[in-house]
């Protein structure tokens, strides 16, 4: 089978993204929040310091190292909780229909009306600052998309043949819905999923901007750039590296989810072969 | 369990709720087919021959629903069961297959999995021995190189194939009563004949019922033992299928046997000009009093306007539901 470049490519970045974050402690020069030193402070990029310092004189390659942490954690798992729970209810909102299906669109307009920020943070509100109530938070405000997706290929898929058929060879509802209705749904939901793994990223900064994400000092990609904002113009390395990161793994996610959708679908993999 | 037919349906009536009232899609429908027997239910399109197999296996959607009658399957009623015990049923006792190879298999699955998983949710065995089983199967069906054929994807096999699996999969736990569904119209004719031969040999070597539904009079008088013809929502005639061809006594059946080409008939009989039914099928809403053949009859007298025919026993076996019935 012959892979396409999309696929090497956005695997590539993501992997890469992964590794660093896995191996932050021996890729980093320095401890991304205790050396600090005012004396280095703004210095720009140099051999010392690869991507320069911020206004502490921390090592701003240290902390994006660091950072890939908590940006990566937030955007899979918060993004897996989206997905789990957009998947199933638009999937049996779709396939049941009748009440159940009612209940389910309202929830998902409710979610689409309210900005899912301010849902995220009145969640964390109450949870209170951190990482896991980050997660949390992340994790049960953005599944409307997927879940309109869900509903919208389930309502489609409910009629063809391959379902019918499944029915009348006594397959149950939920045998139905994994084994016909989910796989042939699971190419746009993927897509979905890597798109919305870059705005988890995305959201962590603005929480974390706010006061609400991940405390600081320790370094999330958001927050450094938050951080990062005043000095644009006479410290731009700030805010190009974690930045660039952040461009780099959304870029690879997505590049990712378009390969996985061609993988996903059998036709188009034999016509490659 | 011999002497009581395997399935038996009495008086079934199907009811059409349309919102505000409920019209009869089908109704008086009776008959029987016993192990291992091959029958046949024909009619025009919209006739009510697909509606009565779905509500054979319990599968009748709104706004389809049974409106009365007895179905008996092994001589238990199933009309009533429930959804569980019906699901049952439906692919390990019952079985059907479609007008479609092309759309009713599931087009990310490969076809070895979609066998072994009858195995596997009918029988209750492990997947390993499902997906050895499954094999097996696609070898029975005459699929060659069954082995490498079961990581196929249905979009790889052709026409003929994927009705082959269908057929593999139907058969797959061994049901008692296999109901065909127009299974061969999407097919050309050559592999249309190798199917048949297939879906009969593979039935009469296990015993399987047929119930075997098309439009097709010349095909399912070949498959079948028993035919009943459906006009309107009724069965209109109902014989062994030699007799219904050598002497079709329903006028309805007669326009249909007329209207057959007949290969060579030019030679015997000169140029003649293939006979047809005038008009159309009535729509549903709009069935006309007494019997339903009436507008389209060239024998219809006062009495099929007003009252419907009854059923009159014919010699030997089998029943008519027309006044004037040769």
């Amino acid at each position: 089978m012959k892979l396409r470049a999309n696929l090497i490519i956005g695997g590539a970045l993501f992997a890469l993204a992964i590794v660093v974050g896995l191996l932050a402690p021996w890729l980093a020069h320095t401890d991304p929040v205790l050396d600090a030193n005012l004396l280095n402070a703004e210095e720009p990029p140099s051999w010392t310091w690869w991507f320069g310092t911020d206004d502490q004189g921390r090592d701003i390659y240290s902390r994006v190292v660091y950072g890939a942490r908590v940006s990566l954690t937030v955007g899979i798992v918060s993004q897996l909780i989206n997905s789990v729970i957009g998947v199933a209810l638009g999937l049996s909102a779709g396939y049941w229909g009748g009440w159940w299906d009612d209940v389910v669109n309202s929830l998902t307009n409710l979610m689409l009306a309210i900005p899912s920020l301010i849902f995220a943070l009145a969640i964390m509100a109450v949870l209170g600052p951190g990482l896991t109530s980050l997660l949390i938070a992340l994790g049960l405000t953005n599944w409307s998309f997927t879940c309109r997706i869900a509903r919208a290929s389930a309502l489609s898929l409910r009629s063809q043949g391959y379902v019918q058929a499944a029915t009348v060879l006594g397959y149950g509802d939920l045998r139905i819905m994994i084994t016909q209705l989910l796989p042939n749904m699971l190419g746009p939901i993927v897509v979905i999923g890597t798109l919305g793994m870059g705005s988890a990223v995305l959201s962590e900064a603005a929480l974390s901007f706010l006061g609400l994400g991940v405390r600081p000092p320790f370094p999330s990609w958001g927050s450094m750039l938050s951080d990062a904002r005043d000095q644009i113009t006479t410290a731009p390395w700030l805010s190009v590296f974690p930045g660039l990161a952040i461009f780099l793994t959304v870029l690879g996610l997505n590049l990712l989810g378009d390969g996985l959708r061609d993988i996903l679908d059998p036709q188009s993999r034999s016509r490659r072969t | 369990m011999t002497g009581a037919p395997l399935i038996e349906v009495e008086d079934l009536r199907i009811d059409l709720d349309d919102g505000s009232r409920r019209v009869a899609a089908a109704e008086g429908i009776s008959f029987r087919i016993d192990r291992g027997e091959t029958f046949g239910l024909v009619g025009e399109s919209g006739c009510g021959k697909s509606i009565t197999a779905l509500a054979l296996i319990g599968l009748l959607r709104q706004p389809l629903s049974i409106g009365g009658g007895v179905i008996r399957f092994e001589g238990r009623e199933i009309q009533h069961l429930s959804a569980a015990r019906q699901r049952d049923l439906r692919g390990n006792r019952i079985a059907m297959i479609f007008q479609e190879p092309m759309t009713a298999l599931n087009p990310v699955s490969p076809v070895g999995r979609q066998i072994a998983e009858m195995f596997v949710l009918h029988k209750g065995k492990s997947w390993r021995e499902a997906d050895r089983l499954a094999v097996e199967a696609l070898a029975s069906v005459r699929v060659p190189a069954p082995e490498r054929r079961v990581k196929d994807y249905p979009h790889q096999l052709s026409g003929g194939m994927r009705q082959r699996v269908m057929i593999a999969i139907a058969l797959a736990c061994g049901p008692d009563l296999l109901i065909a569904d127009e299974p061969t119209t999407a097919l050309d004719v050559t592999v249309q004949a190798e199917i048949i031969e297939l879906m009969r040999n593979l039935c009469a070597e296990r015993g399987t019922a047929i119930l075997m539904i098309s439009h097709d009079l010349g095909l399912v008088a070949n498959v079948c033992r028993r035919v009943a013809v459906m006009y309107a929502g009724r069965i209109v005639e109902e014989r062994g299928s030699a007799d219904i061809f050598r002497a079709p006594s329903h006028p309805y059946t007669r326009g249909l046997v007329a209207s057959l080409p007949r290969l060579g008939s030019r030679a015997a009989l000169g140029r003649t000009r293939l006979t047809e039914i005038a008009g159309v099928v009535p729509a549903i809403t709009n069935f006309p009093d007494g019997c339903r053949f009436n507008p389209r009859c060239a024998q219809a007298t006062d009495i099929c306007r007003t009252t419907a025919p009854g059923a009159d026993l014919l010699d030997p076996g089998g029943l008519v539901r027309c006044h004037h019935h040769a």
